[in-house]
């Protein structure tokens, strides 16, 4: 299960997508959740459709790629159209016993299961077709002002891409010590939530050892390879605007506004 | 002088309580001297505990001498300033394989190490196109490291080293945790980068099939340099080998026991060719009586 997210997973292609800049891509995602939560009417959802399609065509990442990561939130899809449905107040259209349906409560639900499968998909997009590295190079460069009043960037960035590395390795191995704690007569599915979280403790406590141990060789890897902080450092792949980023800023900042058009002016039916 | 040189090179682990006493002191390197030549293939043996990745880890400046000297390229890795070019200059590839790669695509990873000595960025690209192709490795440059076998993750490893241009290469138990086709795969590789690149290689294991091929054998056990000289005159000794808890290629135990039963076969037959040959030659001699 666990190894259906697919937030972090590169998808190696060779699109326009792909060779954007990252830090056009996270204003990009940055504005298209903007636009998520700020539409209004039919009209903007069809634009917001359209672009969000257009997008994933465009960037050579099979679908069924992106719908993996959905599998993960189907939980909280759930739970989340059940209070819109159940909880928004307003003239009751059905009731049984203590439930009733508003219409207000029945269009948020619908609303708010859109929102947040194209939220999925649309923040897919970038970790989909931006390596870890690149997308933190893009923080890191986007955030380097802010080294000046003492943060480190740098080593945000830095850890940032390692635990994204790491990520998968670490559920590999969450998966075999569960695998061979089970062998040895561990239970991880019966008993209350308090049981449960005690049958915990023989997985949580080797998975955090090894971390450690890996922490510990991994950090002697890099500084064998000469790590030694930010300063004298130079980029593999420095970041650098090209025409097609400026049209990608041009076409997003477009995309906005006429979802913010379709807002004002064409707002229904909802 | 050559390219490493260590003179009564003394390692203490001191493990320390609470408020700062010392409690226990172990010698992981008891007066350890040691020459290589630039451009040798030097394999490091012995059993666990011996002491031999603390050597390794003091050619690349992660540990600094308790006692004695080491320099690498002519410079004293105890000074501070000599760090990083040390670090330059030897290159090292660990066991782990998932524990050294730093970048979630390949060519990232190989890229980080000339990042970090502030190489230009064209000559970067070029440089790690070099490095993959000389382990092999270049159609996989965009793929995640997590795809990859052990043998192909270690080998984009050694690829990482060898951007950085080093003179010498540390394989500390590179091929520890890799099934065996894995371990062809990077003892081929770390011969080639020898014979090619005439880059100095020091190859730690304890797999005795790897160090036939060496130039110079070094046998350590609890910290000392016990045994030296080249494969030959190492394994030609078996009953000393066995007393520092190693093993004797099987070929050259098979050998070994043919001669003691009588037949003419020389001591220290490193390969199976080897064996045939002298078999053969023998059975020319005399034929098989039945």
């Amino acid at each position: 299960m666990l190894r259906d997210i697919t937030l972090g997973q590169y998808y190696p292609a060779d699109s326009v997508i792909h060779k954007l800049d990252p830090r056009v891509k996270l204003f990009a995602t940055m504005l298209y959740i903007v636009s998520l939560f700020c539409f209004k009417g039919i009209a903007a959802l069809l634009v917001i459709s359209l672009f969000l399609f257009a997008v994933i065509r465009i960037s050579k990442v099979p679908f069924k790629f992106m719908v993996k990561g959905l599998k993960a939130i189907m939980i909280l899809m759930l739970i989340t159209a059940l209070f819109n449905l159940f909880l928004t107040p307003g003239e009751p259209v059905v009731s049984f016993w203590i439930f009733k349906i508003t219409a207000e409560g029945a269009k948020n639900a619908v609303l708010m299961v859109i929102r947040l499968v194209y939220l999925i998909l649309g923040t897919s997009i970038m970790t989909l077709t931006t390596t870890p590295n690149q997308l933190t190079d893009g923080l890191e460069k986007a955030l380097m002002p802010l080294s000046k009043i003492g943060v480190p960037v740098h080593a945000i960035a830095m850890m940032m891409s390692i635990a994204l590395r790491f990520i998968p390795i670490l559920i590999e191995e969450t998966d075999k010590i569960m695998k061979a704690q089970m062998a040895r007569g561990a239970d991880f599915e019966s008993g209350n939530l308090v049981q449960k979280v005690k049958n915990m403790i023989p997985l949580l406590v080797p998975l955090f050892v090894s971390a450690f141990r890996r922490a510990d060789d991994l950090a002697m890897a890099m500084e064998a390879r000469c790590y030694n902080g930010g300063e004298g450092r130079t980029k593999m792949k420095p970041l650098h605007y090209e025409n097609r980023d400026r049209a990608a800023y041009l076409i997003i900042v477009g995309y906005l506004v006429v979802v913010l058009l379709c807002r004002r002016f064409l707002p229904f039916p909802m | 002088m050559g390219i490493i040189k260590a003179k009564q090179l003394v390692h203490e682990y001191i493990r320390r309580d609470e408020e700062g006493n010392v409690e226990s002191i172990q010698t992981a390197l008891d007066h350890v001297d040691l020459d290589v030549e630039p451009g040798q293939f030097i394999a490091i043996l012995g059993h666990n505990g011996s002491g031999k990745s603390t050597l390794a880890k003091h050619i690349n400046a992660l540990l600094t001498p308790t006692e004695g000297s080491l320099w690498v390229n002519g410079m004293d890795v105890s000074e501070e300033q000599n760090v990083l070019p040390v670090r330059q200059t030897a290159g090292m590839v660990f066991q782990n394989p998932d524990n050294q790669i730093i970048a979630s695509v390949v060519e990232e990873d190989v890229g980080f190490g000339p990042e970090n000595i502030g190489v230009p960025t064209e000559e970067i690209w070029q440089r790690v196109e070099e490095s993959l192709k000389s382990v092999g490795m270049l159609e996989y440059r965009t793929h995640s490291p997590n795809k990859l076998s052990g043998g192909q993750k270690q080998r984009v490893a050694i690829a990482g080293v060898v951007a950085m241009q080093p003179k010498c290469i540390v394989f500390d138990e590179p091929t520890a945790m890799l099934d065996p086709n894995g371990r062809k795969e990077v003892i081929r590789t770390a011969h080639e980068l020898n014979q090619k690149k005439g880059v100095t290689v020091i190859l730690i294991t304890h797999y005795m099939e790897e160090v036939v091929d060496a130039d110079r054998v070094i046998v350590m056990d609890q910290g000392k340099v016990v045994m030296q000289g080249t494969p030959r005159e190492i394994f030609s000794q078996v009953g000393k080998l066995k007393e520092y808890r190693l093993d004797v290629p099987q070929i050259t135990i098979l050998a070994d026991l043919l001669r003691q039963s009588g037949l003419d076969i020389p001591v220290g037959v490193l390969t199976r060719e080897e064996l045939v040959g002298h078999i053969l030659r023998l059975a020319q001699v005399e034929p098989p009586a039945k």
